[in-house]
């Protein structure tokens, strides 16, 4: 098995490895996060109860606001926090949170990602080259 | 993104290395969004409270503190997570309390005012048209970029210190002409007669219409009548929160939209009727299995003097029910203002309790469920039943008579 590469339109931050969670819901760390421990907390959310640290979330775009500007400084301080960020559509508090938090945002990415990932599928951002890479592994084939 | 001189010379650190700090992230988000340029902003207003931004946030401040960090605009701090007067009651653990003070402090000798308020537009700062702001907080961008036609996008708390500190912000997004077109037409055609009503539809557009980079024109229906300013808060509120949409018009009643003429001809994504039915069924959504509740919350955003008066008049002199607590957001402007009129001692006398200075869902709801044993909110706030559910609660949205109504009997219908 290959590697196969997603393009994004926009990005920023450091180049990561991590294994991905893949949410089909809009995101928003005030809505859907436990921010004190790093896991989605929201009682109707798919991935309720998953912990977050170390991982990069994949998903389709945000809702609200604010918050995720802090948000991701905060978890990363504590540890607790995503690796990574890939979305088709974003915010800019999102962009601004990563950017404060110095962890990578992917934007605009090729919707056909979402067909192609599982969570706990292994990635490689490049945000220099505007791209995400997917490692070959145990559930991509 | 092309410097001027000024902000060259920002960027080399000949205004400090606070200023050079900030205006580097700064580059990094407008080359991200593909700004062009800068734009001198002449008020920021910034999210930033111990909640929100922990330990990591609090020695963020500390180190734009130690670089020589200082606003160089007016600058305003939103609702904040402690309420002092009420911390005990409320059960609130005195290490938020204590590192919220501490927070506070550090906010202050940069140079923010800790005005803790959410509807600073009502009550501080109303950007004249057109001028160009950098603001925090979805619900007051919404409400400048839509009601008074201001100029700001999101600006998170760190984004909209380092503004502050740079007097300036990259231009993107709504600060441009052509982003703040319309891109979808919803036709109003049923009457609304309150706040939640105008939350309501925020909510059902704001689920359709979900992205930051759409602009919902409204277009009432003959018939329906337009919004007062609370109306708007909340619609600009609930519109954020479902769909992180940072402007709307409303045809004849914003100033970007006075006519559909002047709108423009921009390609419309989405055209759809918000009808009575569909309201309703916004409303079930949040219909209880059981319809007992022990508390109901009026906040998100915080309340002007006008909807304190509502709630007053609402509760007729009756009492909440034991073992209820109602709870009622506003900013110390406001609630100096209620107590002069008299209308603070109309809402003690009910039994409910008039917070300042902060707003419920940021007191650390998950804490006060533990503390409380609480499991259901009621509310007329749209935008307080879309964020609570990650808090664990179930959100219950009435409109506001029917909330003052679950307040003295213990029921919701």
């Amino acid at each position: 098995m290959s590697e196969r590469i997603f393009t994004c339109e926009r990005a920023l931050g450091p180049a990561t490895e991590a294994t991905v969670l893949v949410s089909m819901r809009t995101f928003s760390p005030r809505y859907d996060l436990d921010r004190e421990n790093g896991i989605f907390s929201r009682s109707d959310h798919p991935l309720q109860g998953q912990r977050i640290a170390g991982t990069i979330l994949v998903s389709p775009g945000v809702q609200g606001g604010i918050a995720g500007g802090w948000a991701f400084m905060m978890m990363r301080g504590r540890g607790v926090g995503f690796a990574g960020l890939v979305f088709g559509k974003v915010n800019p508090v999102m962009v601004q949170g990563a950017a404060a938090a110095g962890i990578p945002i992917l934007a605009g990415v090729d919707p056909a990602i979402f067909e192609v990932l599982r969570n706990g599928d292994h990635v490689r951002l490049e945000p220099a080259a505007r791209r995400v890479v997917v490692l070959p592994g145990p559930s991509y084939g | 993104m092309l410097l001027n001189d000024e902000e060259k010379a920002i960027a080399e650190g000949a205004q400090g290395e606070a200023a050079r700090m900030c205006i580097e992230q700064q580059i990094e988000v407008g080359d991200f969004f593909g700004a062009e340029r800068f734009v001198p902003v002449s008020n920021v207003h910034m999210m930033g409270d111990y909640e929100v931004m922990g330990n990591a946030g609090q020695s963020f401040l500390q180190r734009l503190l130690d670089a020589g960090g200082k606003v160089r605009v007016g600058t305003s701090r939103n609702a904040q997570c402690v309420e002092y007067e009420y911390s005990q009651r409320l059960r609130q653990s005195v290490e938020l309390v204590s590192h919220e003070k501490d927070v506070r402090k550090l906010l202050g000798a940069l140079g923010i005012w800790t005005v803790d308020t959410c509807i600073g537009y009502q009550t501080l700062y109303v950007p004249r048209f057109g001028e160009h702001i950098a603001w925090g907080d979805t619900g007051t961008v919404a409400y400048a970029n839509s009601v008074l036609g201001a100029r700001t996008n999101y600006e998170s708390g760190p984004a909209a210190i380092a503004s502050a500190i740079t007097g300036r912000t990259p231009a993107y997004g709504f600060h441009l002409d052509e982003v703040r077109r319309p891109t979808a037409r919803i036709v109003l055609e049923a009457p609304l007669d309150d706040v939640a009503d105008w939350g309501a539809l925020g909510g059902i557009i704001g689920d359709r219409v979900r992205d930051y980079w759409s602009v919902p024109a409204i277009v009432l229906a003959p018939g329906v009548r337009g919004p007062s300013p609370d109306e708007l808060k909340h619609l600009g509120a609930a519109l954020a929160s479902h769909g992180s949409l940072a402007m709307f018009h409303l045809v004849g009643v914003t100033p970007e939209a006075r006519s559909e003429r002047e709108l423009g001809t921009k390609p419309l994504r989405d055209e759809f009727s918000v009808t009575r039915a569909d309201l309703e069924s916004f409303y079930e959504r949040t219909t209880p299995a059981d319809p007992a509740v022990r508390l109901v919350v009026f906040s998100a955003p915080q309340l002007s003097l006008s909807e304190i008066e509502t709630i007053a008049d609402a509760f007729a002199g009756r009492r909440i029910a034991e073992d209820m607590t109602v709870l009622i957001t506003t900013n110390a402007m406001v609630k100096a203002a209620a107590a002069s009129t008299g209308i603070e001692g109309r809402i003690a006398a009910t039994g409910a309790m008039l917070l300042q200075g902060t707003c419920w869902y940021i007191m650390d709801p998950a804490e006060m469920q533990r503390q409380f044993g609480w499991t259901r909110v009621v509310t007329n706030s749209a935008k307080l039943a879309n964020i609570i559910k990650a808090h664990g609660y179930e959100p219950i949205l009435r409109p506001t008579q029917v909330c003052v109504d679950a307040a003295v009997t213990g029921a919701v219908r």
